[in-house]
């Protein structure tokens, strides 16, 4: 009998308490997540890695994932890459925050404003965009 | 008069990226941070931690540091531990919801109102133990 196996995509987001950019990494995830591409997605918590758990390492190993960093630091792509594997794709909030087309301060660390929540909508998209690369489709991020 | 050793501590939240408690974690902490103990509270990234960041590690390692975990995980507990950081206290998120059962959080990138009030209690109570490490450091 041949198994089905239903591929998922990873998707590890820096934690990124300290700094705004953290929020939308996470915030960003979570849209892809819930909204965006919620049957074709997991998370996996970064910190979780170090904390044990054998079982997001193994899935990290086995199945693509995308790194979601809020700075230069590269904290989750550094992470996945110590702990499982290389990724399939990375993205980091500050490089997609040069190509945003209004000029943009973040400031927000717990909730967004408007113009923060239009950006992170922003990021949602380009890592559904990588996940349907990852799944080998292509498809319109909305 | 002496100074205190430490004027500060670290509250460091798990990532809490899958669950409505890890949610609950952070909005504490950072109320903790921004309201109720400025003075003495500071934030760091987790991740840095799971990373070995140099900085961080020292920042961790000459402070005294509040865990914050939303599941039985402990993420942010083993980080901590694991980079040889002064933990001084470990705070389940759990445990504060079982003292308060009537408050059911839901959702992850916006909480609730109960989760939001769960989060006001938690950060209370996160205050009191930054008061106690402090005063323990003087």
């Amino acid at each position: 009998m041949m198994a089905i196996i239903n591929w998922k995509v990873g998707i590890v987001s820096c934690s990124g308490e300290e700094i705004p950019e953290g929020t939308i990494s996470r915030i960003a995830t979570r849209l892809v997540l819930e909204k965006l591409r919620p049957d074709e997605t997991v998370t996996i918590c970064l910190p979780l890695f170090l904390a044990g758990g054998e079982g997001e390492r193994t899935f990290a190993k086995l199945f693509p994932t995308i790194t979601v960093d809020g700075c230069e630091k590269r904290c989750a792509e550094i992470g996945t890459k110590k702990y499982s594997g290389k990724p399939f794709a990375t993205i980091v909030v500050t490089d997609s925050l040069k190509g945003y087309p209004s000029k943009l301060n973040l400031k927000s660390i717990d909730e967004l404003n408007s113009e923060e929540w239009k950006f992170a909508e922003k990021v949602a998209e380009e890592i559904a965009k990588k996940v349907d690369e990852a799944l080998g489709r292509e498809k319109d991020a909305s | 008069m002496s100074m205190p050793k430490h004027e500060y501590v670290f509250v460091i939240p798990c990532s809490g990226m899958g669950k409505s408690l890890g949610t609950v974690g952070r909005k504490a902490a950072y109320r903790v941070a921004r309201e109720l103990r400025p003075q003495h509270t500071r934030i760091t990234c987790l991740a840095l931690l799971t990373v070995g960041d140099e900085e961080t590690l020292r920042k961790v390692r000459a402070h005294p540091c509040i865990s914050i975990d939303g599941c039985p995980s402990k993420c942010a507990q083993k980080n901590i531990e694991a980079s040889n950081g002064r933990l001084m206290k470990s705070i389940l998120v759990t445990d504060t919801l079982r003292n308060h059962r009537d408050l059911k959080p839901e959702g992850i990138i916006e909480l609730n109102p109960e989760g939001c009030e769960l989060a006001n209690l938690l950060a209370e109570e996160t205050a009191k133990a930054v008061d106690e490490v402090i005063k323990g450091e003087r």
